[in-house]
C-alpha cells in the first residue's frame, strides 16, 4: 500500500510539474481574488474576522479549481483502467490523490499568503504565522479529503465542472467555518490572540471523520 | 393520523404565552425537521445496503427517501422562515442553527438529481448516487454539530424543549404531530415505491408489445432508478 | 477460463448476452464481430474492469467479480486506449506500471527494446504516432509477463514489420492463454484454437478454428 501510494504520488507530482496545469492557475486565481476583494469590500486593509474570512474563502475557491482537474488525466488518458488492472489496493488512489491535492494547496499558500499579507492584511503576518500555518494545514487536509471524494464522484458525470462546486461548497462549510473562526484571533489588530482550541479540535475531528468516510466509500467510485 | 394531529394542534394544545398563535407552526416545523433528518440518514443506510447487495430496490428506497426528505426540508425552511418572522420579526436569521443547517443540507442534497441525471449508465448512476447518499447522510449530523457550535443560542431552545421542557399538553400534541409526520413520510415512501414500480412494469409490458425484447432503447433519460 | 451464460448490460441495452465458452490454459480464442457486437465488452469483463450482470465467469480458475483481486496481476489487457499518460514519456509510463505491478525496472528496458521503441522511449507519448503508441501499449500489456492476454485488435495501426516484431510478445508463441479480437478473417484465425463470432451481443458461432471458414465470418458482418 505504501509503495503504491508513493508510486502514484510521484507520478502525480511529475505530471503537475510537467504540465503546470493546476497550481499556477490556483495561485493566480487567489491573487486575483484578493484584488477583487479589495474593490468589492472597498477596503485597503482587513483585520480579524474579515481577514480570516477573505483568506479562507479565497483558499476554498482556489481549491475548487484544483479539485475540478484532479482526476482529469486519469479519466481522459485511461489511467483509471491502468490502475484498476494492477494488483494493488484501490484505496491507494484516494490517499495519493488527497496527498497530492494537499501538496498543491500548500504550495499555493506559499505564494498566496505573502500576497495576502502584502495586499490586504492589516496587522503584520510574522507574529501569527506559526499558528496560522497550523490552521491552514488542518484546513488543507479537510479540503484535500473532501475534494478528492467530490472529484471522484463528479469525474464520470457529464456536468463535472458544475457538480464539483455544488457538492464541495456545502460539504466544506464546516471546514470553512472552523478554519475562519480559528484564524480570526490570529489576524486581530494589535497582536495575535490565542488560538481557539475548540475550533481547532472540531476542524481536526471533521477532517478525521471525513477521511474515514472517504476510506469506506472510495473503492465504489473506481470499480466497473 | 396527521389530521388528528392537526386537530390537536388547533384545539387541544394551549396557546403559547409569549408567542401566541404562530407558535403552533412549531408542531409542523419541528416534526418535519426531525422526520427529514431521519429520512436523509435512512437514505444513506439504504445506500449502504445497495452497495452491499447491488439490489436495485435499495437504490430505489434511498432515492425515494432522499426525494421526500428534500421536499420536507423545503417545508422546514419555509415554516422556519415564517416562524422566524413571527418570533424575531425577520424572515431569515443566521443565528438559528436548525434553519442554517437545513439550508446547507438542502443545498447539498439539491445536487443529488443533477448528479444522477448526468450519469447515463443506470448501474453507475445507482452506485454514484449511493456513495453520495452515504457521504451526505454522514454529513448531516456533522454539519448540525458544527453549525450549532457556531451559533449563539437565542433560539427558543427547541432542542431542550423536545427533551422534556414542554407542558404536558404541548408535549402530547407534539408527540402526536411527530408520529403523524413519520407516518405520512412512510406512506409517501410506500406510495412512491409502488408508483415507480407500476411505471416500470408498464414500460416493460410496452416493450414486450413492441415485439422487441430488450434492444429497444427507452426514450428519454431519467434520474430515477429503475427496477 | 470459463464463461457460463455470461451477460452484461449498459443501462437497458444488452452489450453481451448468454455467452458460454471454455478455454484451456495456453490456448487462443479469437473473437469476431461487427462494430458494437460486444467484443470489447467481453474483454473488459474478463479483465475484471466490468462486473458481469448475469451468469458465471471464471478467469484463471477464479470466479469473478469476487476473486478479481487475485487474478488482476496475472492479466495483460491491451485495450483500444493505450492507457498511457500523454505528458509522460514511454519509459516513464512503463516504469510507473512496473512499480504498480512490482516488476523489476530492468524489465522496462527489455520490453521497450522488444517493441522497438528504445530510440523514442524518452519522448512524451503525446508526441508519438499512433503506431508507436500502440507498440508502447503492447509493451505495457506484457510488462508483468501475464498468464492471460486479452488483446483488443492488437495489430491496429501497426505496420507489417512492427506486427512481426511484437509477435513473440503477444503471438501464439508467447505461451499465455490469449483472447484476441479481430476484424481480419484470415489473419485472426492464424494461431487461434477456437473462434467465437458475436453479433448483436449474442453468440453467432463458437467452434474450433478448423471448422470456421471466411464465409461464416463474412456472414457476421452482413
Ligand atoms: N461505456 C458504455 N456505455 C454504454 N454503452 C456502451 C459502453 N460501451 C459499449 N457500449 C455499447 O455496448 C455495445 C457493445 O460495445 P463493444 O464496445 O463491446 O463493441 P465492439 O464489439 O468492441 O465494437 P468495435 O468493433 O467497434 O470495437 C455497443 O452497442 C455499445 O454501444
Ligand atoms: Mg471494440
Amino acid at each position: 500500500m505504501r509503495s503504491t501510494v508513493a508510486t502514484l504520488l510521484a507520478k502525480e507530482l511529475t505530471l503537475e510539474w510537467r504540465t503546470r496545469e493546476s497550481v499556477p492557475a490556483m495561485v493566480l486565481f487567489s491573487i486575483a481574488t484578493y484584488v477583487v476583494f479589495h474593490f468589492g469590500l472597498d477596503r485597503d486593509r482587513v483585520t480579524g474576522d474579515l481577514a480570516s474570512g477573505v483568506l479562507v474563502v479565497t483558499l476554498l475557491f482556489a481549491a475548487i479549481l484544483g479539485i475540478n482537474r484532479l482526476f482529469v488525466a486519469e479519466h481522459e488518458q485511461g489511467g483509471f483502467d491502468g490502475f484498476l488492472l494492477a494488483p494493488v489496493d484501490r484505496t491507494a488512489m484516494l490517499v495519493a490523490k488527497a496527498v497530492a491535492l494537499f501538496c498543491f494547496l500548500c504550495i499555493v499558500e506559499v505564494f498566496a499568503l505573502p500576497a495576502f499579507a502584502l495586499l490586504l492584511l492589516g496587522p503584520p503576518l510574522t507574529q501569527a504565522l506559526p499558528a496560522l500555518v497550523l490552521v491552514l494545514l488542518l484546513a488543507n487536509a479537510g479540503i484535500a479529503v473532501i475534494g478528492t471524494l467530490v472529484a471522484g464522484l463528479a469525474i464520470q458525470t457529464r456536468a463535472r465542472d458544475l457538480i464539483v462546486p455544488l457538492l464541495a461548497l456545502p460539504l466544506l462549510v464546516p471546514v470553512v467555518l472552523a478554519a475562519a473562526r480559528s484564524a480570526t484571533p490570529l489576524l486581530q489588530d494589535g497582536g495575535a490572540g490565542a488560538l481557539p482550541g475548540n475550533w481547532m479540535a472540531m476542524l481536526a475531528i471533521y477532517d478525521l471523520l471525513f477521511a474515514l468516510i472517504a476510506f469506506a466509500v472510495f473503492d465504489f467510485l473506481l470499480e466497473d | 393520523m396527521l389530521t388528528g394531529a392537526f386537530a390537536m394542534v388547533f384545539f387541544y394544545a394551549p396557546l403559547d404565552a409569549d408567542q401566541g398563535f404562530v407558535q403552533k407552526i412549531f408542531y409542523v416545523h419541528v416534526p418535519m425537521a426531525i422526520v427529514a433528518l431521519i429520512g436523509f440518514v435512512a437514505g444513506g443506510i439504504c445506500a449502504v445496503m445497495y452497495l452491499r447487495t447491488r439490489a436495485t430496490k435499495w437504490d430505489m428506497r434511498s432515492y425515494v427517501s432522499i426525494h421526500l426528505s428534500v421536499i420536507l426540508a423545503v417545508g422546514v425552511l419555509v415554516t422556519g422562515s415564517i416562524w422566524a418572522r413571527a418570533s424575531w420579526g425577520q424572515w431569515w436569521v443566521w443565528d438559528e442553527p436548525m434553519l442554517v443547517s437545513f439550508l446547507i443540507v438542502f443545498l447539498l442534497y439539491a445536487t443529488y438529481w443533477p448528479l444522477r441525471f448526468s450519469l447515463e449508465d443506470k448501474e453507475k448512476q445507482a452506485r454514484y448516487a449511493s456513495v453520495f447518499a452515504i457521504v451526505a447522510g454522514a454529513f448531516v449530523p456533522l454539519n448540525f454539530a458544527a453549525v450549532r457550535m457556531a451559533e449563539a443560542y437565542i433560539h427558543p431552545q427547541t432542542g431542550a424543549t423536545v427533551a422534556g421542557g414542554l407542558p404536558p399538553k404541548m408535549g402530547l400534541t407534539f408527540l402526536v404531530a411527530l408520529i403523524g409526520m413519520g407516518l405520512l413520510f412512510a406512506t409517501l415512501v410506500k406510495y412512491e415505491m409502488a408508483s415507480k414500480h407500476a411505471t416500470f412494469r408498464l414500460r416493460a409490458l410496452r416493450r414486450k408489445l413492441a415485439g422487441d425484447d430488450d434492444d429497444l432503447m427507452l426514450s428519454g433519460r431519467s434520474a430515477a432508478p429503475q427496477l | 477460463m470459463q464463461l457460463r451464460g455470461a451477460g452484461r448490460r449498459y443501462g437497458e441495452r444488452a452489450a453481451l448476452r448468454d455467452v458460454t465458452l471454455e478455454l484451456e490454459a495456453g490456448r487462443t480464442l479469437v473473437v469476431f464481430g461487427p462494430n458494437g457486437a460486444g467484443k470489447t465488452t467481453l474483454l473488459r469483463m474478463l479483465a475484471t474492469l466490468l462486473r458481469p450482470h448475469a451468469g458465471e465467469v471464471r478467469v484463471l480458475g477464479r470466479p469473478l467479480p469476487d476473486d478479481g483481486y487475485a487474478v488482476r496481476g496475472r492479466i495483460g489487457f491491451l485495450s483500444h486506449e493505450a492507457l498511457l499518460y500523454r505528458e509522460l514519456s514511454g519509459r516513464e509510463n512503463l516504469r510507473f506500471y512496473a512499480r504498480l505491478h512490482r516488476v523489476a525496472p530492468a524489465r522496462v528496458d527489455a520490453v521497450l527494446e522488444a517493441v522497438g521503441m528504445t530510440g523514442r522511449g524518452d519522448d512524451p507519448v503525446a508526441e508519438l504516432s499512433r503506431g508507436m503508441i500502440q507498440r508502447l501499449a503492447i509493451a505495457r500489456a506484457v510488462l508483468h509477463e501475464p498468464d492471460l492476454l486479452l488483446l483488443d485488435e492488437p495489430l491496429a495501426n501497426l505496420d507489417p514489420a512492427a506486427a512481426a516484431q511484437v509477435a513473440p510478445l503477444i503471438g501464439p508463441d508467447s505461451g499465455a492463454t490469449r483472447v484476441v479480437t479481430s476484424h481480419d478473417p484470415a489473419g485472426g484465425l492464424q494461431g487461434a484454437d477456437l473462434a467465437l463470432g458475436l453479433k448483436a451481443a449474442r453468440v453467432a458461432f463458437l467452434a474450433p478454428t478448423a471448422e470456421i471458414g471466411p464465409a461464416q465470418i463474412g456472414e457476421l458482418y452482413r
